[in-house]
């Protein structure tokens, strides 16, 4: 394998921070980040269980989308940008209210995922959206979103400017309301701008741990500053990509070129919910034949939760029936912190992908028992507003 | 009584013919939290270099290989319920495997104390 060197790797506004903090670097999406600092993925993973992790997600593609000639009347501003985005999607973007933010799918022609992604309408009345995409798709994304756009919208990448920070725990509200006191009165999947002393930082309550928490992006020579006082709260400590990755896949979200990618649909990944009513009626979405057919019950493989006994079963592990035939394989897989025992996402045939079913892993040669179990493995605990 | 290490960072401590393997202080630190051992069968013959043992972090699998050539003649079942020793204790509590020592020249050719810590610098 080539060797990739740390200096070749862009580096986030808060890269001084994590060295400074012993973070241990390595390459992730051509970043160098920390995959953990000293205590260890364990102890950060239980620590934004139980407290606030903090987590430097700069890698990651924010991006405001404007329109070139606003009308000034914000619900047909948003119909016209809602109009410019829905096209390459399944969401329903007309629909949403200011504030409102929504977790939708890049298709490819052929029901394919091309990226996984977060759209927020603005709160305000100027007609544009907040689109978070992940740091591996971003650049690609960012062309597709942009070729779409033409001359009616102006995508401006938030990367390189901005940094995006996430607070992730059942303390992280409590952290939020000495920072930013109005960003708490936020509801899950909502987002706004808030003022943060003299700079302006937007805030999104959602996240990818399971956990309530924020996404906060910052002008990048602020960075420092609040990330600083995130951490000088004893209830915050910093958070590495390993632990990043341990949460995510406890709640049982789906990791972009692992358990998503061109040649899984929606509905083999198990995310029907993202295909919005209104879009799935018109069927006017890439990929729609296909994916409305597997709706119906033509599906191939799904995506699935499994227990397992014994050693972890990694990415790639296959999965065997009872009888010890193969059927399918492991996306995501490795040890719950939280659970104390080995879980993964995998693929297998929809006879097969039945809660309870006793199926077995493959790991180094030898099967080992694995159980189909409901998704997310650990139970989210987002705040919800009643509306 | 000696201890010898490798380059993959496991230590045999040599005890007359029998040989204690682990993992050096520097490697639980490398890999981080250990959820898992897989422990070899008692009377599996191993040669020096080959895969005995795996140990696993939340993140990745990492291979323990054979510092000599010999036979597996006791595993350390603690690990099964507590691989954490691993971490805190990896030369005591923490060992992998005892190995009856087939040809002890083998143990000359490993690196003593000094020469492992000047690769871990």
């Amino acid at each position: 394998m080539a060797e990739i060197h740390l200096d070749d790797l862009k580096k986030t506004p808060l890269y001084d921070r994590h060295v400074a903090a012993g973070g241990r670097i390595v390459p992730f999406a051509g970043y160098a980040l920390p995959v953990q600092y000293p205590t260890g993925i364990m102890s950060e993973h239980k620590w934004t269980r139980e407290q606030a992790g903090l987590f430097d997600v700069s890698h990651m593609g924010p991006s405001f989308l404007t329109l070139s000639h606003p009308g000034g009347e914000a619900d047909a501003d948003h119909a016209a940008i809602a109009a410019i985005i829905e096209p390459l999607i399944c969401g329903d973007i007309a629909a949403l209210k200011p504030g409102q933010m929504r977790y939708s799918l890049l298709l490819n022609d052929n029901g394919g995922v091309a990226d996984d992604l977060m759209i927020a309408r603005a709160p305000g009345a100027d007609g544009g959206l907040y689109i978070v995409v992940n740091a591996g798709t971003k650049d690609a994304d960012f062309a597709l979103i942009a070729a779409a756009a033409g001359d009616k919208a102006r995508l401006s990448r938030a990367d390189g400017d901005y940094a995006l920070l996430a607070l992730q725990g059942p303390e992280a509200v409590n952290v939020m309301a000495q920072i930013a006191p109005a960003a708490t009165e936020l509801g899950f999947m909502t987002y706004g701008a808030f003022d943060w002393g003299t700079d302006r930082i937007f805030v999104a309550r959602a996240g990818y741990t399971g956990e309530d928490g924020f996404e906060i992006l910052v002008a990048k020579q602020d960075a420092e500053a609040l990330w600083d006082s995130l951490l000088a709260d004893p209830r915050v400590k910093p958070i590495g990509l390993g632990a990043r990755d341990s949460l995510r896949l406890e709640a049982g979200l789906p990791l972009y070129g692992h358990d998503l990618g061109p040649s899984i649909s929606p509905i083999e990944a198990d995310l029907g919910f993202a295909i919005s009513k209104r879009r799935r009626e018109a069927g006017d979405f890439p990929g729609a034949a296909r994916i409305l057919a597997e709706r119906e019950g033509q599906l191939r493989r799904k995506r699935v939760g499994l227990i397992i006994e014994g050693a972890p079963a990694r990415e790639g592990a296959e999965i065997l029936d009872a009888a010890g035939a193969p059927i399918g394989v492991v996306t995501s897989g490795g040890f719950a912190p939280s659970l104390g025992k080995a879980i993964a996402l995998g693929f297998v045939p929809p006879e097969h992908a039945v809660l309870g079913a006793k199926l077995q892993v493959s790991v180094r040669n030898r099967a080992q028992a694995a159980e189909i179990v409901p998704t997310p493995f650990v139970p989210h605990r987002y705040f919800r507003k009643s509306k | 009584m000696t201890t010898k290490f490798t380059p993959d960072h496991e230590y045999i401590r040599v005890e007359g013919s029998t040989g204690i393997v682990g993992i050096t202080p520097y490697a639980q630190q490398q890999l981080g939290d250990i959820v898992f051992v897989e422990l070899p069968p008692v009377g599996k013959a191993l040669k020096k270099g080959d895969e005995a043992a795996v140990v696993e972090s939340v993140k990745a699998a990492s291979e323990i290989y054979a510092p000599v050539s010999g036979t597996v003649t006791e595993v350390n079942e603690a690990l099964t319920g507590e691989p954490g020793l691993v971490n805190s204790d990896p030369e005591n509590a923490g060992w992998i495997y005892k190995i009856e020592i087939a040809e002890a020249g083998e143990v000359d050719t490993l690196l003593d104390a000094d020469g492992y810590a000047e690769l871990t610098l």
